[in-house]
């Protein structure tokens, strides 16, 4: 279409170029970087081993071997026997399970939740926007651990309350990215050009605003899904997440990282290096994922 | 302090004689030397001058590597600037204008790669320099003036210091640098230098910052100063006073002058020779003179019909747009680069890339039809579709006492201070005014989306306007729409054109199915839009395709007034003179009324019935648009007048206001623009009392305690 | 600037105050009888009720927080329920002793993290840069106790460099003191070294491209001054605050690191405290911990306004 402009055109008549050509999809942009695939690899690994976990592991992650209590790693135990004759191997394989169940989850729920909430308190502003940014400032003087402990003792420890306390902690955290990204938006003139064809403020809030800090609200699940898995971690090794004896990774440090002066490494480091894995992957994939929005 | 005298002195003991030290003139060919070299000098050619060239540009390329893609900026491009010219180059975005002057002073971002052709500054081969070097280069020959001077500045380092670091580099100690920092403030006239060296960039006004980056450039006294649409981020009363400025040191300094705009008038008043630029190529240069009276390439032909001149009015006939678009960035051109959207276009042009023909004395054009060019046929027909003359007595809207007030943490700024304003049916009000001028916050009032304080009374059609958006009804907000400024902010990115489009037609006009669907295609065709740009976003078309879409937008629900926020000042000169075209078409189809906003007096003057003139939230004038651009004017008017740069070589008696525009936060006393005012009276009534709008001649209103025979009698005496 | 300063204070004060009513109603929903938990399953109901009451356990919620916060504002913290003796000891004891935990990890962790920012800035996409802001990255994700593991398993069991655990430093030099701090202090300064650093590099960065930047750079001045005057004031400004919120992720690292290496600071306490339902002594050691951080970041936000000139001078004509 690289015709002569038409000269003798119609009155008024302005020929008009073609749009300029779309962007490639992100998705394909994210295929092309090896640290992506490098991190998508490793998780898919995880995922795998939190579905198929008790299939793969080769042994039943809570039988005790009495006589082999604290073997260190052998043809028979990989990975070698815990203080109480558990095959390591099988714990850190099927241990991946109730942490990619429950940070996921949780993060979903606190991004839901943030999101409705940031949304709001960017849109509208005003009485409500000052409380809970107080609300805010207030739970983040104390370290998200801690505030979710003291509620864990409260409430007493399950995968569930996990799940709800870890999410509505995110929730504030989340809703203050987002009502920033909102305010952002809310100096464009398609807001008021909204405004102006009498829409209602739920369409506004989340067919006009919504769409347009979806990245963002995208870059910040991936990030505080990080953080959940840190959260979830955390508070099992000291005690408040999933409790012995279901294999978990941090419950499992927790239980055995007493006899680490005794020399028994191998009950600690592979639960360990699996959240380390874990979490390093999440990174790769993040990092790839932040790139790729923000061009 | 030092004395005047020893500026006359170089400060690193460099003679800044003409010319510089003479140089071995530098190795001309580059390693990557276009395979065709293309004719240098003109065939119509200037005599070698005696001396060298402060600036030498020979068969510059410059590149930009995008995603793995070499994207050509800058074609082949020779110039020449002698000692003590200046020389402008124009250019609309997109044209490579600032790649030019990053690729002078090698700093291209990193991205960016001269590939071939050489520049050289007194003498020196900027690309072969090493860093050292070049560092001397930039701290010595070569100076730039930005063109966001607020942003230009390190907000932490008082306005001083950093003038100062110019003078230290050159191995100046500490006081005397702050001592000639000083001088150098004075030069550019700013009142109280020594409490402005101790300001920190935030406590400056634009204006001012502008000229601390003036005076840092010219510090060192360079060879070549490079100012890069230095005054397109000011108003234009300031942006004259900064043209003056640059004018009158020219005139003291030995020094050429680089001055890159895409405002012709602007470069026609500052320049000697001037260079445009087209898709990174120099497509026309010659005396600044010769190429705005007699252009030679279609493009620059194009370029001037676009822009209302000589007082042209929208019933004297459409603008003359330019049709289609620049090329793509990296787009391959094997004739000529103008080829697509020129009307005189021949088979040779598709075929190989004109080199430039000589025209006149120091004139050369890069078109095979360069004689022809002068009669380029027209792109758009002139007949233009007049809408019916507006009665003269018949509001659409009425305003009074409208003052809106905007509370900001315990201070409150009036916007608007009672204003009293109607808009008669079916006219175009043009509104004008600098920044905080208020002409923004009166089209959000009316449109409700600032609510006015109390008492203030607006009317729509013999009926009360509610204040707030959220109480109009349905019919009220369909009347009432508007086009804002940045198709970009206006339009949501994540929407489609056709969703963009077609919302106001369900919600404001209640369609829907195949009416919907009809109507829909019948707006499409009238701002014309094809079909095919329903399925994309906005992020997908050009500015004037976006702007196209977002006044769709404001017709779709059938206003009946329509309020036109600066809709064109995003745009480009070409695209402009479309989007002009296409609005005063629309006002004859849709039977609208225009309140139209801009900073542009030639627009506004194209498009506008009447015109209203706002200074800090007040109205000054209002009156039929010949009568306020005729006079007897207002004097604030009458400065705005005088402050823009024509193309058309009869300039006005000049009068220049000093100092820069109040806060609004803060309005003076009596009348607001007393203390700029060049006319004051000098009974000390201006400074007490505020003078009302009164009617001065028929249906012409003037805010001003000089009677208007006097008026009239000022300004027709040439001083 | 004074009016500035007493409002942020005032902000503070009601923040703190916002705190203090959460934690005291979280703790007031913990489950189970305190004068029951501390006297064991066997005691008679009427010591345990008589404990109760000395607990003030049973009186209206709102009294009990008024006459709480009163002994607070008058240094009484409360009387710990397992150790049935005063707070204010044992969180004075456990405060010290994560002061010199987290000071160390600070002094060791800003010069760094500031630098590794600024140098990944200075060389934006290259290797080095991609280095330091993925390992940084990944440094900060990976949970105190992860490292933690992996540092005593090399450094403690395998090379027996550094001692393991940590335990009490009472009596010891001040150079043996450092020398059994240096295990525990590397998980957080793995963790905070990947904040600081982005944030130091995006501040450079942002500073790099700007106006200004490009400004000095014409101007002719060197690249050594460039970036010592012209970037790094502008850069490390923003950087100033984020160390300060870090004070809160640093005090929950705190919690961790205390557990893992047996030492005992204000994070050992409040776990155990905790895990022992010892509310007073929880609920002061979370106050505690609360207005650390209110006071960290009301510093980081003084010395914010008083080196930003925008702030300090505001607009004026």
């Amino acid at each position: 279409m690289t015709a002569a402009p038409d000269v003798s055109a119609a009155p008024g008549q302005v020929p008009v170029a073609h749009g300029l050509a779309a962007p490639p999809a992100p998705w394909r942009l994210l295929l092309r970087k090896p640290t992506f695939l490098i991190g998508a690899l490793i998780l898919l690994f995880w995922i795998a081993c939190a579905i198929f976990g008790r299939a793969i592991a080769p042994h039943d992650p809570l039988a005790q071997d009495l006589l082999a209590t604290n073997s260190p790693p052998s043809g028979a135990h990989p990975f070698g026997v815990d203080s109480i004759g558990r095959d390591v191997l099988s714990r850190v394989i099927v241990g991946a399970r109730d942490i990619l169940l429950i940070a996921p989850l949780a993060t979903l729920l606190g991004t839901v939740l943030g999101t409705v909430l940031g949304l709001a308190m960017g849109y509208f502003g005003g009485i409500v926007d000052t409380l809970v940014g107080r609300v805010v400032e207030a739970v983040l003087a104390l370290p998200v651990v801690i505030v979710a402990f003291l509620f864990i003792v409260a409430v007493g420890p399950s995968p569930l309350t996990l799940i709800v306390v870890v999410g509505f902690i995110f929730t504030p955290l989340i809703a203050r990215t987002v009502r920033t990204a909102v305010l952002v938006e809310g100096q464009q003139d398609y807001l008021a050009s909204a405004r102006l064809l009498g829409e209602r403020p739920g369409y506004i809030m989340f067919a006009e605003i919504l769409p347009n800090v979806f990245p963002v609200i995208v870059v910040e699940f991936t990030v505080r899904l990080g953080y959940a898995i840190f959260a979830v971690a955390t508070l099992s090794f000291l005690g408040f997440g999933v409790q012995q004896p279901t294999p978990d990774w941090g419950g499992d440090i927790a239980a055995n990282y007493v006899l680490l002066g005794a020399g028994y490494w191998w009950e600690t480091l592979f639960a360990a290096l699996a959240i380390a894995s874990l979490v390093m992957a999440l990174n790769l994939v993040t990092d790839a994922i932040e790139q790729v929005i923000s061009s | 302090m030092t004395d005047q005298g020893a500026a006359e002195e170089s400060p690193h003991g460099v003679p800044a004689g003409p010319g510089g030290p003479s140089l071995q003139k530098a190795p001309r060919g580059r390693p990557a030397e276009p395979a065709e070299p293309a004719p240098r000098g003109f065939p119509g050619g200037r005599p070698p001058g005696p001396a060298e060239p402060t600036l030498d540009v020979a068969n510059l390329d410059v590149t930009y590597r995008v995603r793995g893609q070499n994207r050509p900026a800058i074609r082949n491009v020779s110039f020449q600037i002698g000692n003590r010219e200046s020389y402008g180059l124009v250019g609309e975005s997109g044209s490579g204008k600032s790649t030019v002057a990053l690729a002078l002073t090698r700093y291209l971002p990193r991205n960016g790669l001269v590939t071939s052709g050489s520049v050289s500054i007194a003498g020196r081969d900027v690309l072969a320099l090493s860093g050292s070097a070049l560092r001397a280069l930039r701290a010595r020959t070569v100076s730039m003036v930005y063109q966001e001077p607020g942003r230009a500045l390190n907000p932490s380092i008082r306005a001083g210091r950093q003038i100062a670091e110019v003078f230290e580099i050159a191995g100046l100690d500490r006081q005397t640098s702050t001592d000639r920092a000083e001088d150098m403030l004075r030069k550019v006239q700013i009142p109280d230098p020594g409490q402005v060296m101790n300001r920190y960039p935030h406590q400056l006004s634009g204006g001012m910052a502008q000229r601390v980056i003036i005076a840092m450039a010219l510090a060192a006294e360079p060879s070549l100063l490079i100012l890069d649409e230095p005054t397109t981020a000011l108003d234009a009363t300031v942006e004259a006073e900064v043209l003056d400025l640059v004018a009158g040191l020219r005139a003291d300094m030995a020094t050429s002058v680089l001055f890159i705009s895409h405002n012709l008038a602007v470069i026609a008043k500052m320049c000697d020779r001037v260079g445009v630029l087209y898709a990174g190529e120099l497509v026309e240069e010659g005396p600044a003179s010769v190429v705005f009276d007699q252009p030679s390439h279609p493009y620059t032909v194009g370029l001037l019909r676009c822009i209302p001149r000589r007082g042209q009015r929208k019933d004297h006939g459409r603008l003359d747009a330019i049709p289609g678009f620049q090329p793509a960035p990296g787009q391959d051109i094997t004739g000529c680069i103008y080829a697509d959207r020129c009307a005189l276009v021949i088979d040779e042009c598709r075929t190989s890339p004109p080199p430039p023909f000589g025209i006149g004395p120091d004139h050369s054009a890069r078109c095979f039809r360069h004689e022809e060019a002068e009669g380029l046929p027209r792109s758009t027909p002139a007949d233009a579709s007049l809408p019916a003359p507006p009665n003269a007595d018949d509001p659409i809207v009425t305003l009074r006492g409208l003052s809106t007030t905007y509370k900001n943490a315990g201070s409150e700024l009036k916007a608007l201070s009672g204003i009293d304003l109607t808009i008669m049916r079916g006219e175009t009000l043009g509104l004008v005014g600098e920044s905080g001028s208020g002409k923004t916050t009166l089209a959000r009032a009316l449109l409700g989306l600032v609510v006015p304080d109390p008492g203030s009374v607006l009317e729509f059609d013999g009926s009360p306007l509610p204040a707030d958006l959220r109480r109009r009804p349905r019919q009220l907000l369909r009347a009432v729409q508007i086009v804002f400024q940045n198709p970009d902010s206006a339009l949501n990115r994540r929407h489609s054109v056709r969703r963009l489009i077609s919302r106001p037609l369900s919600r404001l006009a209640g369609l829907s199915g195949s009416r919907l669907a009809e109507r829909l295609a019948d707006l499409v065709r009238s701002v014309r839009l094809e079909q095919r740009h329903l399925s994309l976003r906005p992020g997908q078309l050009s500015g004037g395709l976006k702007q196209r879409v977002a006044i769709a937008r404001a017709f779709g629900g059938g206003p009946r007034l329509v309020v036109c926020d600066e809709p064109t000042s995003a745009l480009d000169v070409s695209v402009q003179a479309a989007i002009l075209n296409l609005l005063a078409d629309l006002q004859a189809k849709e039977q609208v009324t225009y309140l139209f906003i801009s900073h542009d007096l030639g627009v506004v003057r194209y498009l506008s019935d009447r015109i209203a003139v706002l200074y800090l939230g007040r109205l000054m004038e209002v009156g039929p648009a010949e009568t306020v651009f005729a006079g007897p004017h207002h004097p604030y008017t009458e400065a705005l007048l005088s402050a823009v740069p024509s193309l058309d070589g009869q300039r006005r008696e000049r009068i220049r206001l000093a100092g820069e525009i109040p806060s609004a936060a803060t309005p003076p006393s009596g009348c607001v623009f007393h203390t700029r005012c060049p006319r004051k009276l000098s009974t000390g009534v201006c400074e007490t009392t505020e003078p009302p709008l009164a009617e001065v001649e028929p249906g012409h209103l003037m805010s001003c305690h000089i009677p208007v025979e006097e008026l009239r009698r000022l300004q027709e005496t040439p001083r | 600037m004074t009016r500035y300063l007493l409002r942020r204070i005032g902000l503070a004060i009601v923040t703190l105050w916002i705190l203090s009513v959460i934690v005291f109603f979280a703790g007031q929903v913990l489950p189970g009888d305190p004068g029951r938990a501390v006297l064991g399953p066997f005691a008679s109901q009427s010591a345990v009720r008589q404990l109760d009451h000395q607990l003030g356990v049973g009186r209206p919620l709102v009294t009990q927080y008024l006459s709480w916060i009163g002994g607070l504002l008058h240094g009484n913290m409360g009387f710990s329920s397992e150790y049935r003796s005063p707070v204010a000891p044992f969180v004075v004891t456990a405060i010290g002793n994560s002061a010199k935990l987290a000071v160390l990890a600070l002094v060791i962790i800003i010069p760094f993290g500031i630098a590794g920012g600024v140098l990944a800035a200075l060389y934006t996409g290259r290797g080095v840069d991609r280095t330091i802001s993925l390992g940084g990255l990944a440094a900060s994700t990976v949970p105190e106790f992860v490292s933690g593991i992996v540092v005593i398993i090399i450094f403690g069991v395998a090379l027996k460099v550094f001692p393991y655990p940590t335990g009490s430093l009472s009596g010891l030099s001040a150079p043996s003191q450092l020398d059994h701090l240096i295990l525990p202090v590397i998980p957080l300064v793995l963790v905070l070294f990947g904040y600081i650093a982005r944030m130091a590099r995006a501040g450079t960065i942002e500073a790099l491209e700007s106006d200004y930047a490009r400004t000095a750079i014409l101007k002719g001045l060197p690249r050594s001054v460039v970036i010592r005057r012209h970037i790094l004031r502008n850069s490390l400004l923003p950087t100033i605050t984020v160390i300060a919120t870090q004070t809160g992720y640093l005090i929950g690292g705190l919690v961790v690191v205390e557990q893992l290496f047996s030492y005992q600071g204000i994070g050992r306490l409040i776990l155990s405290a905790a895990t022992h339902k010892d509310f007073a002594m929880l609920e002061a050691g979370v106050l505690v911990i609360g207005i650390v951080y209110m006071v960290a970041t009301l510093i980081a936000d003084v010395l914010y306004t008083l080196l930003n000139p925008r702030l300090r001078v505001g607009v004026s004509g």
